[in-house]
């Protein structure tokens, strides 16, 4: 039983990691429409850069604070220099160019910081939590990692739900030409899109990097992950994103920890699959499904 | 050459026009093998065993407009029953590639039937897992796929009348190029036939198409199932030029420089194809000898390579939005044009 405690906090408290780089791409899908594959090596890039400020500082939350405002301002480069240009084009070629630029990130993160994985201190105590004599497998920093993914989904709702802002930015991923009829400076409605997602990206970075290290090539899991979770829920859907991830990190933890970690990608697969069989675009899909 | 090519384009039997060109190429690789050192030759092999795949998986996407990102893991199948035929059950080459062939044919079917109701990004993702999902049997079933290490078997023998001479690798690239031949065959038969015409109705506009009486998720399947032959073939010819089958060749960088390559390359045109097999190829040797041209510290010298590649998608797609294929049409028309219609029948 207290296996079982332990890998449902396990699972939460990944599955939370999950449901924030689900929410990144769930921001730049609406947005742009367009798969943000570029997500990994973007927040892989803030951590690196996080991980340089807190060594020569000291000081965690300064860097955490840096790696944000990093993301913010490298998802609105990206989307300006980049995607900006193949938005109108064939889907497949912002596709393209995502991959790419992720190749090339990693590519200059080894450069720079060299390719072998380094370690990245946590927010908070990763010693369990001491419940009835016994060290749970959940630490003040998970609690941290659900809090801030809590957060961040509340913090979306509100700017979507209740502000100018974000009532523009639905306005202009759901209907362009209206949108701009209206007033709204679509393309600056994209870019913000785009520096939102990568900040809720790089927060997802900082939460993961204890456990992965940083690395160039130390994120790839966490982005599949987050995908197969945004797909899991739909990928319009934050609330998707956050259920698809939690969901997600459960079961793998369960596959994990029950019949050991060789079969979590097959688990992945057998869970999306059974899912978008019942339901094509996802668990929290809008749109009803086409029929032809 | 282009007076041949504009013969054949010209010819108005797709049958003859088909064994024309599958003739055209054939030739051209024989003289290509003949000519080419024992690198180069490996090089064609693996162009060719690539080009079997990137036929298959343009004609999806480009012509069915459905995306995969998990024809790496079909690859795997082809490559490891053809190491298992070979190399534990002593199957001779060709049975055991068409054993390869039919058994990815029916992993996707299965695949391609839960294909047809995903749309864009959600049969991307579907078939991501699937190509991070597949890898993990390897390392299931140890005992019968070789775990980490693959299954490892012996290289084909040139037959003994080719002369006791006879290069492997020349072998070799000729067993890959028969198999490329057959694929150029078939697609180029299929893409201008009526199941063709059926992939492109339905990519353009399912409704209408199922309104002209095409069962729309019929036809989305059997174009899984075609390139996912495609791929099982390419695999098992990998498995033949390689002589190992083993998870770490058939990773999701595998599924997606597939598709790379194809986009790069120029999606739907069977010469597109051969653009991305000869990018796949090609460009890693590049991208490496490039990097070790300048006197670089070892960290930036070794991601130099993957910099350059990256570079390299990013900038094509910005420049030739339509690929490779795309942008010498292109070319090819305006110099057409410069010259008068005459010259029109000579692009490719």
């Amino acid at each position: 039983m207290t296996r079982f405690i332990d890998l449902t906090l396990n699972g939460i408290s990944t599955g939370a990691v999950y449901a924030v780089v689900a929410l990144a791409l769930v921001l730049t899908w609406r947005a742009t429409r367009i798969v943000n594959f570029a997500q990994g090596g973007m927040l892989m890039i803030t951590t690196f850069i996080a991980s340089s400020v807190i060594s020569t500082s000291g000081s965690y939350w300064l860097g955490f604070a840096v790696a944000l405002v990093c993301g913010l301002v490298l998802g609105a480069v990206v989307e300006l220099a980049l995607m900006r240009r193949v938005e109108s084009g064939p889907p497949l070629n912002a596709v393209i160019v995502a991959l790419g630029l992720l190749i090339l990130l990693q590519a200059l993160a080894g450069m720079i910081w060299g390719n072998t994985p380094r370690s990245f201190p946590p927010a908070f105590s990763i010693r369990g939590y001491d419940v009835g004599g016994t060290h749970v497998l959940f630490a003040p920093n998970d609690t941290f990692t659900v809090l801030a993914v809590i957060g961040v989904a509340a913090g979306l709702a509100a700017l979507f739900r209740g502000t100018t802002i974000g009532l523009k930015m639905r306005a202009a991923a759901f209907q362009p030409e209206v949108a701009r009829m209206l007033g709204v400076r679509v393309g600056r409605m994209f870019t913000l899109g785009w520096a939102l997602a990568a900040l809720v990206g790089s927060l997802a970075g900082l939460l993961v990097a204890p456990a992965v290290f940083v690395g160039p090539n130390q994120f790839d899991p966490i982005l599949i992950f987050g995908f197969t979770a945004a797909v899991l829920g739909g990928l319009d859907s934050p609330v998707g994103a956050v259920v698809g991830g939690v969901a997600l990190g459960l079961v793998l933890s369960y596959v994990s920890g029950y019949e050991g970690a060789s079969l979590v990608t097959l688990a992945a697969l057998v869970i999306l699959i059974a899912v978008l069989m019942i339901r094509p675009g996802g668990l929290f899909s809008s749109t009803q499904e086409r029929r032809v | 050459m282009n007076t041949v090519l504009a013969r054949i384009q010209g010819s108005h039997n797709t049958l003859a026009r088909s064994l024309g060109l599958v003739v055209f190429a054939g030739a051209v690789l024989f003289i290509a093998s003949e000519a080419l050192g024992a690198y180069n030759e490996l090089q064609l092999a693996n162009g060719a065993y690539y080009f079997a795949v990137l036929a298959g998986l343009t004609v999806l996407t480009g012509l069915s407009g459905q995306i995969s990102l998990g024809h790496g893991a079909l690859m795997a199948v082809g490559a490891y029953t053809v190491a298992l035929l070979i190399g534990n059950e002593q199957w001779p080459l060709v049975p055991a590639l068409l054993a390869a062939v039919a058994l990815t044919t029916l992993v996707g079917i299965a695949v391609g039937a839960a294909a047809t109701r995903l749309r864009g990004p959600y049969l991307a993702g579907a078939t991501l897992a699937f190509a991070i999902g597949l890898p993990a049997l390897a390392d299931k079933y140890t005992g019968t796929f070789g775990g980490e290490n693959g299954l490892v078997v012996n290289p084909p023998t040139p037959p003994s009348w080719l002369g006791a001479n006879f290069p492997l690798e020349r072998w070799e690239a000729w067993i890959a190029g028969l198999g490329a031949l057959v694929v150029l065959f078939v697609m180029n038969n299929l893409v201008r036939s009526g199941v063709g015409r059926s992939f492109r109705a339905v990519r353009d506009d399912e409704i209408a198409a199922s309104l002209c009486g095409l069962r729309v998720g019929r036809v989305q399947t059997l174009a899984f199932v075609l390139s996912a032959a495609c791929a099982g073939l390419g695999g098992g010819l990998l498995t033949v030029v390689l002589q190992l089958a083993s998870p770490g060749a058939f990773q999701l960088e595998l599924s997606l420089s597939l598709l790379t390559a194809i986009v790069l390359g120029g999606l739907g045109s069977l010469l597109g194809a051969v653009w991305g097999a000869a990018v796949l190829v090609l460009l890693p040797s590049w991208t490496n000898d490039i990097a070790h041209s300048f006197s670089l510290s070892t960290g930036v010298s070794a991601n130099m390579p993957l910099a350059i590649y990256g570079l390299v998608l990013i900038t094509a797609m910005l420049v030739w939005p339509s690929g490779i294929q795309g942008g010498v049409r292109a070319v090819v028309s305006r110099v057409g044009k410069r010259r008068g219609p005459r010259a029109k029948g000579a692009a490719p």
